[in-house]
């Protein structure tokens, strides 16, 4: 099995989100870079069907050359190789255009996504992928078995979860529960070194069309001070929640 | 070439974001001097949806589609949108609509907006608010295609009375096999709860409540007031409450009436899923808890006292204003 997993490069979560420019280019001025979280547990999801199924995993990032560094984070993970298609995108369509062309150049069986990236939370990118290139496709996936040609996926739904069979190829949008928290994979020193050796290998990107376009940024209004209720007059709470706020 | 909205049903019955998604949807065909077309899959009756502004309601009948299939639904609604001569889709930021947008956006060659918190800035440019960064920010996106689809952020519009008469048509669309490749095997869903993503109210809890024999407290709480429990990310990695309950950037967002944080220090990244909760209340006794920054009601004390006494007050509340 061939899978390619998806790699969003992204703030850190514990980021300030500053804007430049007028308000018109996000500032990463002091920002750390990551792997998407969502994207993480379907790359240790993905080792999984490496160790125990014998699948080769590639990684992909649609990016510049600064996202190299999270790409070879994801070597040191174990991935096989990394290919980064060297377009700085500026919609969830453009992205998975070029994945499209990833997939279709490098016949991939199986390609994990995150549900969403945690920067422009579109949660788009996989399904438009999968339409894309016709392949099945499973959103917000918590659980994920290939035997043969056929996927068992859970998927989380509003309220609970269904599990849906599918045919590979297959797309999914993954999220945390596909593998637990615990079982995330840190690099380690060998890992590292390997990495380095493992071709990382820089695609042009093809001629796509955009659909959307962010014109500015804005951020949401300071908030104002608490209001502290004693814990003696828990009344008061109440009445504030009643009248003031009018939520109860 | 009227604005088509896709309308959730479960069982047959609309929820109340349902009407949400219809008042959104009259004032943008108002703003483009339109009608509002809405499509449902096997809904019983239709006619409240007139009430919010809908002129007409497809109806899809069809035991085929009983249960979700995003690529089946689609299809459906991609051959509505073709037979009214739709330009804008507007679509619920569920599940199942995050599940079917993008699917949607590739067959009608359509710009998706999703997390749209309001009504479009503009209409020529297209032009709508989004919230990003786990709402930490919001972004202004221009569509450019010709067809758009807006994804509408829960609970960011509210309902609009709009009084009409909803005409209804059955619709029949043509799906292949094709359409069904993907299947549902069994679906697990806890009957009787509210679940965050609809409830008006969310009571959480975090690590401060020590272990989960503490959480009755938290589901007595939810239970006087109707609301949905939750909890922050260590909670459901210990394994205290389901993962289905953590909130936060990577887990569930919250865009309640009202959020109530129990026990939880308020680390960026559960603000950042609660953003959108309307007012916040916190309880917690360590008063240097970042969440008291972020929060509208505080209350500095230990949880195992507070909460109970709240408890009680709240149900003679609710039985005075029952
Ligand atoms: C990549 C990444 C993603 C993350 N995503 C999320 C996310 O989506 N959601 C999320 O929640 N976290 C997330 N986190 C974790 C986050 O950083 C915090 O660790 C977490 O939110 C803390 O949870 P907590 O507030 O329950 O626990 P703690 O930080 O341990 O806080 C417990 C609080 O309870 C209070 N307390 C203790 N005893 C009592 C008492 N008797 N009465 C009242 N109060 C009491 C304490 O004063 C403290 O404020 C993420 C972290 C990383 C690195």
């Amino acid at each position: 099995m061939k899978i390619l997993v998806c790699i969003s490069h992204v703030p850190d979560t514990t980021s300030k989100i500053n804007f430049t420019d007028g308000d018109t280019k996000f500032d990463t001025n002091g920002v750390q870079f990551v792997i998407n979280p969502n994207d993480e547990f379907g790359l240790t999801r993905a080792m999984w069907f490496k160790e125990k199924q014998g699948a080769t995993v590639d990684v992909v990032n649609v990016g510049g050359a600064e996202t190299e560094p999270t790409l070879r984070k994801a070597l040191a993970i174990g991935a096989d190789a990394a290919i980064r298609v060297d377009n700085t995108p500026t919609d969830g369509y453009q992205v998975a255009k070029e994945l499209a062309k990833v997939v279709q150049d490098g016949n991939y069986d199986l390609i994990i996504a995150g549900r969403e990236s945690i920067d422009y939370n579109g949660g788009m990118v996989p399904g438009m992928l999968a339409q894309l290139i016709k392949a099945n496709f499973v959103n917000n996936c918590i659980g994920l078995e290939v035997e043969g040609d056929t996927a068992t996926a859970i998927r989380e739904i509003d309220g609970g979860k269904e599990t849906l069979k599918a045919k590979l190829p297959l797309v999914i949008g993954g999220q945390k529960g596909i593998v637990e928290e615990s079982d995330l994979k840190i690099p380690n020193m060998r890992g590292i070194m390997q990495a380095r050796k493992k071709p990382l290998n820089v695609v042009q990107p093809s001629e796509s069309d955009i659909t959307t376009k962010v014109v500015k940024f804005e951020k949401p209004e300071p908030k104002g001070a608490v209001k502290l209720v004693d814990p003696e007059n828990l009344d008061e709470l109440i009445d504030l929640l009643h009248n003031e706020a009018k939520v109860i | 070439m009227s604005v088509l909205t896709y309308i959730e049903s479960e069982e047959g019955k609309f929820k109340k974001a349902s009407y949400e998604l219809a008042s959104y949807a009259q004032e943008v065909a108002d703003m483009l001097g339109t009608s509002v077309t809405a499509i449902t899959f096997n809904a019983n009756d239709t006619s409240e949806l007139g009430k919010y502004g809908v002129d007409k309601v497809l109806k899809v009948s069809s035991e085929k589609l009983s249960k979700f299939n995003a690529e089946a639904y689609a299809d459906a609604i991609k051959q509505a949108a073709e037979k009214e001569g739709s330009k804008v889709l507007v679509i619920s930021q569920s599940a199942n609509g995050k599940y079917l947008a993008p699917l949607l956006a590739v067959q009608l060659k359509a710009g998706y907006a999703p997390n749209v918190v309001a009504l479009p800035e503009s209409t020529e440019p297209f032009t709508v608010k989004r919230a990003a960064f786990t709402n930490k920010a919001f972004n202004f996106t221009e569509i450019t295609t010709e067809v758009k689809i807006i994804g509408l952020s829960k609970n960011s519009f509210g309902l609009k009375e709009h009084p009409s008469t909803a005409t209804e048509e059955d619709f029949t669309p043509q799906l292949s096999d094709e359409d069904f490749s993907v299947n549902v095997e069994s679906v697990d869903k806890a009957k009787d709860k509210v679940t965050i993503a609809d409830a008006e109210i969310v009571v959480s809890g975090g690590r401060g409540l020590k272990g989960p024999e503490n959480w009755g407290m938290i589901e007595e709480m939810a239970d006087i007031l109707g609301a949905a429990t939750a909890c922050s990310k260590p909670v459901s990695d210990m394994g205290w409450r389901p993962h289905s309950e953590h909130v936060g950037q990577t887990g569930k967002p919250v865009a309640s009436n009202l959020y109530i944080a129990i026990g939880i220090s308020g680390a960026i990244q559960h603000l950042a899923g609660i953003n959108a909760a309307k007012t916040k209340v916190v309880i917690n006794n360590d008063p240097e808890a970042p969440f008291f920054k972020a929060a509208d009601y505080g209350v500095v004390g230990d949880a195992f006292e507070v909460v109970p006494r709240l408890n009680e007050k709240l149900r003679e509340f609710k039985e005075k204003n029952a």
